[in-house]
């Protein structure tokens, strides 16, 4: 168990380096050759009206903005091509404005990223920037562009009020078929169970996933929570099934990286949060409220154990959010610098790396879910258990209760 | 390293926790009722099975041994008793032969004893019908002879003296 982690945390670690060294290559690629020029014309066109960090590098192409937008939701599912060019399936947009919500296609903004194409809805005005959507301005600045920026040092802000944004983005549309895919291949094996009977051999879908439901239930669930596990397996498995599936889904070229989106981390995490204090017993909150410890260090104590309840889905959210973020920045790292080195020959070398880093995303896919899912089993199981975890504890409480 | 897109990075869009909340609420009940509950069912129902299979098998095996023990046990049992009917059967031939034998003997010793004493007796009462003819047949004699001798007073002169010389008067 502990080994398993370690090896993950391992990995993490070597992912972290990696990214790391990359970004900062990149950088120091973009700062010592400000004099190359030949780039494509959307980035010439797109550099033109400057102000912005990402577009004032002017020659090679920023590989860390790249990276960094590959990995970040977007309101349209884009495919392939750049710019006007670009082949992008169009997502509804749902805004609450001052007047109402807004609802219309993020085709009408025609690939517009940069705050030039102004949509208007319920007497609404609206951009969008940076895949963000902000109320426009009535006028246009110089460079076209209907929102208020202002530069602090190197950091970009846009001044501009933002409406609600209930938008079907690209994560929320991945979300949405992986949900159909999960729902039709547990709908189908529980039919199959049904239609087959329970004494025949698992067959086809069933036999892939009737050991990972066995592994969520035996291993995960009643390995850490122990007695009375069976409650709580439904939702184990819900979170496993919905972790792997993005995970994987996330890995196909044109997917989403919804589980690396922090605000799909946080959803999830809350909900472990819930699941856990509101099956909190008496133990859990008394280790939490009257510890086991000296009065005079109470003060101390107590509020570490409150931060504790909030620290622990805290974590999960992060090392969710990182380690699938990571992976595919590492990916889209490597495949970059084919463009920063300007270079074929290094083609090779990016491809097989990316192809390792790869397979280590599928298992690091599995790896995940398995870690957030037993992590979350083990809050649980902390949260319910009957008995204080070691039996010292009990003889004091005996000897207590002998004494008075 | 651009801080602006790294910050809406990190930064919880309110939108996708919406959808994320509803979509992932929608997906525990729909799972919870239409998968997880019959796939567990059937899980939990196959192990039974297994387990209740395996248990008879057991229970089957450890039926066969005992059948088995007791079938050596019939057999044991079997072969003392035949034994003992053997034993029994040699015990009571050499009784009723010990027996016969026996009777036998007191038979024939009766037999014997009987035949000695009827021969015992009718030798007796042979010697005593050959004493009873030896008494009248002497007795015949005497007469005849006394009436032969005393026919004429001579003889009966010459007997007289005869016995008188027999007679010793001392």
């Amino acid at each position: 168990m502990t080994s398993k982690i370690n090896t993950y945390k391992r990995f993490t670690s070597i992912f972290l380096l990696i990214f790391s060294l990359f970004i900062g290559f990149s950088n120091n690629l973009s700062a010592s050759e400000p004099q190359e020029h030949e780039v494509d014309a959307t980035h010439v066109e797109a550099d033109t009206h400057g102000g912005h960090e990402a577009h004032e590098a002017n020659g090679p192409i920023d590989i860390s903005a790249i990276a960094l937008e590959h990995v970040s939701d977007s309101h349209s599912w884009h495919f392939w091509g750049e710019g006007h060019d670009a082949v992008a399936a169009p997502l509804p947009i749902i805004l609450k404005g001052n007047n109402g919500i807004a609802f219309f296609m993020s085709s009408e903004f025609h690939h517009d990223n940069e705050g030039k194409v102004v949509v208007e809805k319920n007497g609404e005005r609206f951009v969008m920037f940076e895949e963000k959507i902000y109320f426009a301005n009535e006028t246009a600045n110089e460079y076209g562009q209907y929102v208020t920026l202002t530069a602090e040092e190197k950091e970009v802000s846009v001044s501009n009020a933002t409406p609600l944004d209930f938008s079907i983005t690209k994560n929320v549309a991945q979300m949405f078929i992986s949900v159909f895919v999960i729902l039709w291949i547990f709908i189908s094996i529980a039919k199959a169970y049904k239609t087959q009977g329970v004494t025949s051999a698992p067959k086809g879908k069933q036999s892939f996933f009737e050991p990972l439901i066995l592994f969520v239930r035996d291993d995960i669930a009643k390995g850490n929570i122990g007695h009375g596990s069976e409650k709580f397996v439904p939702y184990l498995l819900t979170v496993f099934f919905m972790i792997l599936i993005n995970n994987v889904f996330g890995m196909i070229p044109i997917g989403a990286n919804l589980t690396g989106n922090i605000a799909f981390t946080l959803v999830l995490s809350v909900a472990t949060l819930i699941v856990t204090n509101i099956n909190g017993n008496k133990n859990y909150w008394s280790h939490i409220f009257l510890p086991h410890a000296p009065k005079a260090i109470w003060p101390i104590l107590i509020p570490i154990e409150v931060v504790g309840i909030l620290t622990k889905p805290f974590a999960l959210m992060m090392r969710l959010f990182a380690n699938m973020t990571a992976g595919h920045i590492i990916i889209i790292s490597l495949v970059g610098l084919i463009f920063v080195f300007k270079t074929i020959y290094i083609a090779p070398v990016s491809v097989a790396f990316a192809l390792f880093i790869d397979v280590l995303e599928c298992l690091v896919a599995f790896l995940q879910a398995y870690v957030f899912t037993m992590l979350t089993a083990l809050f649980i199981g902390s949260a319910v258990a009957d008995h204080n975890e070691d039996g010292a504890h009990n003889s004091d409480d005996k000897a207590l209760e002998a004494g008075h | 390293m651009n801080l602006f897109i790294l910050a809406s990075l990190i930064e919880p869009a309110v939108g996708l926790i919406f959808w994320t909340t509803i979509t992932f609420v929608l997906l525990l009940v729909l799972l919870g009722k239409f998968a997880w509950k019959p796939i567990l069912n059937a899980i939990k129902t196959r192990e039974k099975g297994i387990e209740d299979a395996l248990a008879s098998a057991e229970n089957a095996l450890n039926d066969m041994r005992e059948l088995k023990s007791n079938n050596e046990k019939i057999l044991a049992e079997a072969r003392a008793e035949r034994d003992n009917l053997l034993k029994e059967a040699r015990d009571t031939k050499d009784a009723i032969i010990a027996e016969a034998k026996a009777k036998s003997q007191a038979e024939a010793d009766r037999i014997m004893s009987s035949a000695r004493e009827q021969i015992t007796n009718e030798k007796n009462a042979a010697v005593a019908e050959l004493k009873n003819q030896v008494a009248t047949l002497s007795i015949e004699i005497a007469e005849k002879i006394l009436r032969s001798e005393l026919s004429s007073d001579d003889k009966q002169k010459a007997l007289v003296n005869n016995l008188m010389k027999d007679v010793n008067l001392n």
